[in-house]
């Protein structure tokens, strides 16, 4: 048997109140030990106060091919964002 | 350095088998000098994506590889601080390699592929792993002078062009920032001990002098792939550059604890405000760079015997990991 | 004022920990996957912390200047009061897994009955460490499981390392005349009482890992009045070494 062990993302909440992010990967033959590879690997200085793994073969990434499409129509929908309307000064509170 | 060209001088550049769409290519280029990051789904040149698993795995085998000669002293070492403090750097370098070796897999290579590489002696690791660790002298001489000279060519690597490189870096340069620093401290203790502690701490920095200055690679007239690397943004000052730095920081830091750097031709240059140094052994790099280093045996023998040792603990877990996925399909 | 008891019961923990980090630091550079090779690193650092600790405290109860590192180094055979699986050589991996499964399941237990000991240094040795031990146990237990039930090779070399460790288990739960008056203040575990609990996590873990329970046999016993196997003499002159060879001298 030759099988290697696969890839699993790993994800460390710094503190409560952030969101996880993304740290960086291991190889593990099953999610416990994913999970505690990630521990002796990615936190071993106080990194953080919870963990995520994640197969990597899980994650659906887009294509930057469709980069164009996806992402740049956004550009001109300066609407969205508040700085797009004037109020005059003497208006508080809004 | 643990990511120069460590070919053998008389090795043919490799010559580029695929043609790219210019097109992609002047785009690509465009993206990397302005100092945009190339991300692993990115279009890339085959040029581009070979170079960096080359540098990239040899970067992380060097940091295994490199395990081995102060993993030699955890054992041994002379108080429960510094053990405590050696087994934690040491683990570190583990860490590193596991960083790099996940950096160098979005490109498309497999870890096995690249151990397998190693251990079959078609890929290269730092020279400076091929020297051994007589004294407990020589793990200061390490941490201060090898992780010294590491920390000189990574810091810029923070700002590879490769994103998945760049983020390996930044951890890995976080993290070893207290590496030189217990070499150092080590090497005072040592250069302000017995007579028989000073004698170990010059000659440990007699032995690893020469091979330290020669990590960040051969003299830029002859790195021809340099220009193409520093316009890829894999490599960010030349060879020479970053040695000529090396030196001028660590030869004050040797003054200072009374220790003499084996080069009767080092001189202060007013006009460049550099050290000059003497002439560098280069068939001595070349020598270990085709694997003629004292033990590069051995180094190769244990990678390889931890690797064929523990073949049926990895199967184990595999087969471990089948049984119980099936058993919860079955429930 | 020297406090005989305390220093040996404070050596008894600490060199448990020394001697068991460092055999685990033997595999750094060496496990069979990196992952796992970063994993027994830091199981070898927390029980160096550990005897950093325990160590430091005897050579306070001892009041006699020592202080962790004469200890630790300066110590010979007879004067290391650990536990003769501690030292008991790493083998392979399966053989390292026994040793670690049947220590740190029990130093679990042992910890968290520590946690309350009537000595204030050893209640807060314990209650930092107890945390760590928990971990190593769920290390080792797990270990246990896959190897146990992998492939038929890991299952046989499984038995035989807990072949090779079991004789030596008996001992973690010998209370002996110098341990009594410790148990009677307040200040060191009643180990005998912890075996229950023990004997039930390893047969559980023995069991999903389709493995037997050794059979019983005569325990082989001694470590804790310094009457050790004959591999703690090597690992201690390998350890000792730099201290032995250059002893006034500071690292």
């Amino acid at each position: 048997m030759s099988k290697n062990w696969p890839l699993w993302e790993v994800f460390i909440r710094a503190k409560n109140g952030l969101s996880h992010r993304h740290a960086g990967s291991v190889h593990a033959a099953d999610a416990k030990m994913a999970l505690e590879a990630a521990r002796d690997t990615y936190t071993r200085r106080m990194e953080g106060v919870s963990l995520w793994v994640v197969p990597s073969a899980a994650i659906i990434a887009s294509d930057p091919g469709d980069a164009a499409e996806l992402f740049e129509p956004a550009a001109d929908k300066v609407y969205r964002h508040p700085t797009f309307y004037s109020i005059p000064e003497n208006i508080k509170n809004i | 350095m643990y990511t120069t060209e460590l070919k053998d001088k008389n090795q043919k550049p490799q010559v580029a088998a695929v043609v790219e769409d210019p097109e992609r290519l002047a785009a690509f280029e465009a993206r990397v000098a302005a100092d945009d990051f190339i991300e692993p789904k990115d279009w890339m040149p085959e040029a581009y994506r070979k170079t960096l698993v080359r540098q990239i795995s040899q970067h992380a085998h060097s940091e295994i590889v490199g395990m081995l000669p102060e993993g030699n002293w955890i054992t041994r070492a002379p108080s429960l601080r510094r053990k405590a403090v050696l087994l934690a750097k040491v683990q570190d370098e583990g860490g590193h390699g596991l960083y790099l070796y996940a950096a160098a897999e979005t490109l498309g290579t497999s870890r096995e592929e690249m151990i397998e590489a190693l251990h079959s002696g078609r890929a290269k690791y730092s020279t400076i792993f091929n020297y051994p660790t007589l004294t407990w002298a020589d793990i200061g001489a390490i941490g201060w002078l090898v992780d010294g000279a590491a920390i000189m060519n990574q810091v810029p690597l923070q700002r590879t062009s490769y994103g998945p490189y760049a983020r390996a870096m930044v951890r890995v340069c976080k993290e070893e920032s207290f590496h030189q620093r217990q070499g150092y401290e080590i090497m005072m203790a040592l250069a302000g001990g017995t007579d028989a502690q000073k004698r170990m701490a010059q000659d440990a920095l007699n032995r690893w002098w020469w091979p330290s200055i020669m990590m960040f690679g051969p003299p830029d007239e002859n790195s021809p792939n340099t220009a193409q690397s520093i316009r890829w943004r894999i490599k960010r000052e030349t060879n020479d550059e970053l040695r000529q730095k090396f030196i001028d920081v660590t030869v004050p830091q040797a003054e200072a604890i009374g220790l003499t750097i084996p080069d009767a031709d080092l001189k202060w240059n007013d006009a460049r405000g550099s050290y000059d140094y003497g002439a560098i052994d280069w068939e001595e790099f070349y020598a270990v760079v085709r694997g003629e280093g004292p033990v590069a045996k051995e180094r190769m023998q244990a990678r390889v015997k931890a690797w064929e040792d523990g073949a049926w603990v990895r199967d184990a877990a595999t087969a471990h990991a089948a049984k119980h996925e099936a058993r919860e399909a079955a429930e | 004022m020297a406090d005989t008891a305390l220093f040996d019961y404070a050596c008894r923990l600490g060199d448990d920990s020394l001697i068991l980090g460092q055999r685990l630091s033997e595999w750094c550079g060496h496990a069979p996957m990196l992952e796992v090779d970063l994993s027994l690193a830091n199981v070898g650092l927390d029980l160096i912390g550990q005897a950093t600790h325990f160590l430091k405290l005897a050579g306070e109860a001892e009041g006699k200047g020592r202080d962790e590192d004469k200890l630790a180094f300066h110590r010979d055979v007879l004067d290391f009061k650990n536990c003769l699986l501690a030292e008991q050589p790493n083998g392979d991996f399966a053989q390292t897994i026994a040793r670690q499964f049947l220590f740190s399941n029990w130093q679990e237990l042992l910890f968290r009955e520590l946690c309350k000991s009537s000595n204030a240094t050893i209640a807060a040795i314990a209650a930092k460490a107890a945390k760590e031990v928990i971990y190593h146990s769920r290390l080792a237990n797990e270990w246990m499981v896959r190897l146990g039930d992998g492939t038929a090779e890991s299952h046989g070399r499984m038995v035989e390392g807990l072949d090779w460790m079991w004789r030596f288990s008996d001992e973690l739960f010998e209370v002996d005349a110098a341990l009594e008056p410790l148990i009677a203040s307040g200040v060191a575990c009643d180990v005998r009482k912890l075996r229950p609990e023990w004997d039930a996590r390893i047969g559980r873990v023995l069991k999903e890992a389709t493995l037997e329970l050794p059979q019983a046999r005569r325990a082989t016993v001694g470590g804790r009045v310094g009457h050790h196997s004959e591999h703690l003499g090597h690992l201690l002159s390998e350890m000792q070494f730099l201290q032995r060879a250059y002893p006034d001298s500071r690292w």
